[in-house]
C-alpha cells in the first residue's frame, strides 16, 4: 500500500493546487513533495531489512500492490517495488522538492499549473519505476512524457516549440515500437494454450526464439535509448534541455534520462537475453561513441546550459555501456550511477541558473572572476563539478569505477576507450569552471551576489549525498543488490 | 425496439413544439427525449435477444450497446447547439426532429438481421444527413455540401443495393444467417462470382457512408460546408453506426467467404490510413484536419474489421467508436465555440486559448490527446484492443503500419494543442470565448469520461461476453 501511496499522492495533491494560486501553490507543492520524499525514506528504512546482501527473498513485490485492471484480458495493476526500484523512487521524490525549490526564484506565469504538472510528471516517473505489469509501464512511461511537454513547451525560451514538439515526436515515436513488442510479448504468453497475462513474472517465464528476440530487441531497446538518450538517438536532447525552463531540465536529466537506464535493465535485458547477447556489442560499441563524442561536442560549447547537456550524454553513454557489459560490477555500477548522476547534474543545471538568473547571460566567454563575490556558490560549484569529474571520495567516482570495471570485464579495448571519459570530463568541467569563476571580472559579473538561503537549501541535501554516496557507497550498494544478482540470474538463464 | 417506437413518436412530437412561440423549450425538450431513449435502451440490456418483423429487426446486446453509443453522442452533443437557440434560428425544431429520425436509422443500421433492413436504416440515416448538411441555407459552402453530399451519397446507395440484389441473387435470401449459410451451400458455387460482386458492392457501398478510401472525396468538403454541430454529429453518429452495422454484416453474413473479403478490406484499411492521416497533415483548418482525421480513425476501426475476431473484434469495435466519438463529440465542441464567436476554424485561431479559456484549451488537449492515442485516455485503449485483435489473428504488418500512421498523426493533433498552449493570442485585445455554465459542464464531463476510459479500460472492455 505504501507504493500506491506514493504513486498517487503527488497526482492527488496536483489536483488540489488548482485551487492554490501564485506563491501558496509553489509552497503547497514543495509540501506535498517533501511529504512524498519522507514517505519514500519511511519505506526505504523498513524495507532495508530486507534488501541485506544475499537475500534473494528480496523480489520486486515489496509493498506490492496486485489488482485486476483489465481483468478479462489478464492485465493487472501490478506494482511494487526492489531495490533496483526502491532507489529510483528515493532518486525521484529527493530530487523533486529540490526542483520545486529551485525555482522559487523565478517568477512562473500561471504557477499553480506550473507546479501541478511537476507533480502529475512524479506521479508518472515513479509508475515508471515500480510497475510491475508490461502495459501498466508502458502507461505511465507515457503519462510521464504529456507533463514534461507543457512545461517545456509552454514556460522554455524562444525557440520552445519547435524543439519540445521534436522532443515529443522522438520519444513517442520510440514508445510506440516498445508497445508493439510488449502487446506481441503478451499474446505469446497465450501461445500454447496458456493464459494471456502482461505480468512481468510471465514476461520472464516466456521462451522466444532467437530470431523473435533479434527484433523485438530492437522495438523495445529504441524506447528507451531515445529516452537516455544513446547515440544516435540523441539529437533531440541538447535542444531540449537547453530551451526547457530550468525545472524542466532538472527533471529531465536528473530523473527522466534514468527511465530508459531502468527500463533496460528492467524490461529489455531479462525479457530478451538472447536478442540482448546477439546485440549486446553493437550497442556498447555506440555506447561508447556516445561517451566520447559528448564529451568532444562539450569541450566547444560557449553556453553552460549546453555544455552540461552535452556532458550528461557522455556521462549516460557510460551508463548504457556498465550495463550492457551484463557484470555484477557494470550493472551496479550504473544502478550507483544513477543516483549519482542525478545529484550532479540537478545541481550544475541549478547553478548554471543561478548564474544565468544574476549575470543574464549563460555564455562563458562573457563570464569571470565570479569567486571573488561568490565564496558560497563557487565551492558548491566545485563540489558538484568534481563529484562530475569523478573524484575519489565523491559520488561520481563509485559509478564510474564499478563501470569501468564492468566495461574492461567485458573487453579492455572498450573499457580503455571509455575510461578517456574521465579525461575529458575534467577537460570541459574545469575548463568552465577556470572561464566562468576565475579570472578577471567581466561587466556582466562585478555585481553578482552571493547565494541566498533558498539556494542553499537546495546545494547543501546535495552536496551532502555527493559525499555520502562518495563515502558510503554501501548504504546504497547494498539496497540494489539482491536486485542486481535477481537480473543477472534471469539474464543467464538458458 | 421501444427505442426506436420512442424517437419516431417524440420526433414528431417535437416537431409541434417549433409552433410554440419561443424556441428555448426545444433544447431542453430534446435533451430529455434523448435522456429518456437512452435510459429506456438500456432496459434491454438484460432481457433475451428479441427479433421483430420476422425476424427482420433483433435487439440485443449488440445493438444496446451500440444504440447507447450513438444516443449518448447525440445528448451530449446537443447542448452545442445553444447559438441556434439564442439567434432564434427558425428551423431549430425540425433540425431536431430530423437528429432524432436519424438516430432511427442509426439504431435500424446496428440491429438489422435483415439486408433490407439495412438498407432501410442506411436510408433515413443519409436523408436526414442531406437536408442538415444544407441546413446554412444562404451560405454558399453549405450548398455545395449539401449537394455533393446528396449527389454522392445517393450514387452509393444505388451501388450498396445493387450489391444486396446480386448477393441475394446468389444465395436467394436477404436474412444474414441464411447469406452464410447459402454461401458455404455447394449448390450455390456456380453463383460464386455474382456474390463476390455482389459483396463488393455493398462494401463501396457502406465505404462510403463511413467514408473510408477510396470512397472518402467527399469528406473533406461536405465537413467543411456542413455547420460544424452536424459535421460533429456525421463523424460520430453515423461512423459508429456505420461500423457497427458494417461488422455484423462480416460476421454473420459474410464470414464464410472470409478469404475473399479480407484481402479487399485490408486494402481499404491501408488506403484509409495512408491518406486519412496523410491528408491530415497539410491542412490549414482545424475543421478539414478534423474530417481527415475521421477518414484516419475510419481505417483503425477498419483493422478491428480486419481481425474478425469475434468478441474480441466486437467489443473492440465498442470501445474504439465510444472513445472516437466521444473524443470527436468534445473536439467539435470546442471548435463550434470557437468559430461562432471568431469567425474562423484555422489553427491561428486557437492561439493564446488556454490563457483567455483555460476549460476549453483543456477539454481539446484531452480530445487531442485521446485522438492520437495517447495514455491516460480511451483513445489509447481504443488502438490498444483493435491492433490486439488484429495481432492476435497474426496481422502484425498490418499493425506496424497502422502504428506508424499514428505516429502521423500526433503531428496534426499537437498543432492544436501548440496553438492553444505555446502561442499568443494574436490580438492581445481579443475576447474570451463565452461558455454558458451548462456548456462548460458538458465539457467537463466528456473530458472526465475520456480519462475514465483511459483509466479504467475495463469498465467498457468486454460488454459482449
Amino acid at each position: 500500500m505504501l507504493t500506491a501511496f506514493l504513486l498517487f499522492f503527488p497526482v492527488a495533491a496536483a489536483l488540489l493546487l488548482h485551487f492554490a494560486k501564485g506563491n501558496a501553490a509553489r509552497v503547497m507543492a514543495l509540501g506535498a513533495a517533501l511529504l512524498e520524499f519522507a514517505v519514500a525514506v519511511f519505506a526505504a528504512v523498513s524495507a532495508s531489512t530486507n534488501m541485506a546482501p544475499g537475500n534473494t527473498q528480496a523480489a520486486y513485490s515489496q509493498f506490492g500492490v496486485n489488482l485486476p485492471w483489465i481483468a478479462s484480458a489478464g492485465i493487472n495493476f501490478h506494482i511494487g517495488m526492489d531495490g533496483l526500484s526502491l532507489l529510483l523512487v528515493l532518486l525521484t521524490t529527493f530530487l523533486v522538492p529540490l526542483i520545486i525549490l529551485a525555482s522559487f526564484r523565478h517568477d512562473y506565469p500561471n504557477a499553480s499549473a506550473f507546479y501541478a504538472l511537476i507533480l502529475f510528471m512524479q506521479t508518472g516517473l515513479i509508475g515508471v519505476f515500480v510497475s510491475l505489469d508490461a502495459f501498466l509501464f508502458y502507461f505511465f512511461w507515457e503519462v510521464a512524457l504529456i507533463p514534461i511537454y507543457f512545461l517545456a513547451g509552454v514556460w522554455g525560451s524562444e525557440r520552445r516549440i519547435a524543439v519540445t514538439f521534436k522532443f515529443f515526436l522522438y520519444t513517442i515515436i520510440g514508445s510506440l515500437f516498445m508497445l508493439a513488442a510488449f502487446v506481441y510479448l503478451y499474446f505469446q504468453t497465450g501461445a500454447n494454450g496458456g493464459v494471456r497475462s502482461s505480468d512481468i513474472a510471465a514476461f520472464y517465464n516466456l521462451t522466444l526464439s532467437a530470431g523473435e528476440q533479434a527484433w523485438l530487441f530492437w522495438l523495445i531497446f529504441i524506447a528507451f535509448a531515445v529516452k537516455m538518450p544513446i547515440f544516435p538517438f540523441h539529437t533531440w536532447q541538447p535542444d531540449t534541455y537547453t530551451e526547457s525552463p530550468v525545472p524542466a531540465t532538472m527533471l529531465l536529466s536528473g530523473i527522466m534520462l534514468k527511465m530508459g537506464i531502468y527500463g533496460t535493465l528492467r524490461w529489455l535485458l531479462p525479457v530478451v537475453p538472447l536478442g540482448t547477447s546477439q546485440w549486446g556489442k553493437l550497442v556498447m560499441i555506440l555506447a561508447v561513441i556516445g561517451i566520447i563524442y559528448g564529451a568532444i561536442i562539450a569541450i566547444r560549447q560557449q553556453d553552460m546550459k549546453r555544455l552540461i547537456a552535452y556532458s550528461s550524454l557522455s556521462h549516460v553513454g557510460l551508463m548504457a555501456a556498465g550495463v550492457f557489459s551484463l557484470t555484477f560490477m557494470g550493472l551496479q555500477g550504473a544502478v550507483i550511477q544513477m543516483l549519482a548522476h542525478g545529484v550532479n547534474v540537478v545541481g550544475m543545471f541549478f547553478i548554471g541558473d543561478i548564474i544565468q538568473r544574476r549575470t543574464g547571460t549563460r555564455q562563458i566567454a562573457e563570464l569571470g572572476g565570479l569567486t571573488k563575490h561568490t565564496p558560497l556558490l563557487s565551492v558548491c560549484f566545485l563540489v558538484l563539478l568534481l563529484g562530475t569529474v569523478a573524484l575519489p571520495l565523491t559520488n561520481g567516482f563509485v559509478g564510474e569505477f564499478l563501470l569501468l570495471a564492468g566495461v574492461y570485464q567485458y573487453n579492455p579495448w572498450l573499457g580503455a576507450v571509455a575510461g578517456v571519459t574521465i579525461i575529458l570530463a575534467a577537460v570541459y568541467l574545469l575548463r568552465m569552471f577556470q572561464r566562468v569563476m576565475l579570472g578577471p571580472e567581466t561587466s556582466f559579473t562585478s555585481t553578482i551576489q552571493d547565494l541566498t538561503g533558498s539556494e542553499l537549501a537546495v546545494l547543501v541535501p546535495l552536496i551532502v549525498l555527493v559525499f555520502w554516496i562518495g563515502l558510503f557507497p554501501n548504504t546504497f550498494l547494498r539496497i540494489s543488490e539482491p536486485a542486481v544478482l535477481q537480473i543477472i540470474t534471469q539474464i543467464a538463464k538458458p | 425496439m421501444t427505442s426506436i417506437i420512442l424517437l419516431s413518436v417524440l420526433g414528431i412530437v417535437n416537431l409541434f413544439f417549433g409552433f410554440l412561440k419561443s424556441n428555448k423549450i426545444l433544447l431542453p425538450a430534446a435533451m430529455v427525449i434523448l435522456a429518456l431513449v437512452f435510459g429506456v435502451n438500456l432496459i434491454d440490456w438484460n432481457a433475451d435477444a428479441q427479433s421483430y418483423f420476422n425476424n427482420m429487426l433483433t435487439i440485443d446486446r449488440y445493438s444496446v450497446a451500440f444504440t447507447g453509443i450513438v444516443v449518448l453522442t447525440t445528448l451530449l452533443l446537443i447542448p452545442f447547439s445553444e447559438k441556434y437557440v439564442r439567434d432564434g434560428q427558425e428551423n431549430l425544431a425540425e433540425y431536431y426532429s430530423l437528429l432524432l429520425f436519424s438516430l432511427v436509422g442509426a439504431i435500424m443500421m446496428v440491429s438489422y438481421d435483415n439486408l433490407l433492413m439495412l438498407f432501410v436504416g442506411i436510408e433515413i440515416l443519409s436523408v436526414s444527413m442531406y437536408v442538415v448538411a444544407g441546413s446554412d441555407k444562404r451560405n454558399v459552402r453549405s450548398n455545395e455540401a449539401a449537394l455533393k453530399y446528396f449527389l454522392m451519397g445517393s450514387f452509393a446507395t444505388g451501388i450498396l443495393l445493387f450489391g444486396i440484389a446480386l448477393v441475394y441473387g446468389a444465395t436467394g435470401t436477404f436474412q444474414l444467417t441464411q447469406i452464410n449459410a447459402g454461401i458455404v451451400n455447394p449448390a450455390n458455387a456456380s453463383l460464386q462470382p455474382m456474390l463476390y460482386i455482389g459483396m463488393l458492392l455493398m462494401f463501396i457501398g457502406i465505404s462510403f457512408k463511413v467514408s473510408a478510401a477510396p470512397f472518402h472525396y467527399w469528406t473533406p468538403d461536405v465537413y467543411e460546408g456542413t455547420p460544424t454541430f452536424f459535421t460533429a454529429f456525421m463523424s460520430t453518429v453515423v461512423k459508429t453506426a456505420g461500423f457497427a452495422g458494417f461488422f455484423k454484416l462480416l460476421m454473420a453474413a459474410f464470414f464464410a467467404a472470409k478469404g475473399f473479403w479480407v484481402p479487399t478490406i485490408m486494402a481499404i484499411t491501408i488506403l484509409t490510413l495512408l491518406i486519412g492521416n496523410v491528408g491530415a497533415v497539410a491542412q490549414t483548418s482545424i475543421k478539414r484536419m478534423l474530417a481527415y482525421s475521421s477518414i484516419s480513425h475510419a481505417g483503425y476501426l477498419f483493422i478491428g474489421l480486419v481481425a474478425v475476431n469475434g468478441k474480441l473484434s466486437a467489443n473492440a469495435i465498442f470501445f474504439y467508436s465510444l472513445a472516437y466519438s466521444i473524443a470527436t463529440v468534445a473536439a467539435f465542441a470546442v471548435l463550434k465555440l470557437v468559430s461562432d464567436q471568431r469567425q474562423r476554424e484555422d489553427y491561428a485561431s486557437f492561439n493564446g486559448l488556454a490563457k483567455t479559456n483555460p476549460l476549453l484549451a483543456f477539454v481539446m488537449t484531452v480530445a487531442m490527446l485521446s485522438l492520437a492515442g495517447i495514455p491516460l485516455t480511451g483513445g489509447f485503449f481504443g488502438k490498444f484492443f483493435t491492433f490486439g485483435a488484429a495481432i492476435d489473428r497474426g496481422y502484425i504488418g498490418l499493425v506496424v503500419f497502422a502504428v506508424v500512421m499514428s505516429m502521423v498523426s500526433i503531428y496534426y493533433y499537437l498543432r492544436p494543442i501548440i496553438a492553444m498552449y505555446m502561442q499568443p493570442a494574436e490580438d492581445e485585445t481579443v475576447a474570451p470565448i463565452q461558455v454558458s455554465g451548462f456548456q462548460s459542464a458538458v465539457l467537463v464531463l466528456l473530458a472526465l469520461l475520456t480519462v475514465l476510459l483511459g483509466v479504467l479500460p475495463g469498465l467498457f472492455s468486454e460488454v459482449f461476453k
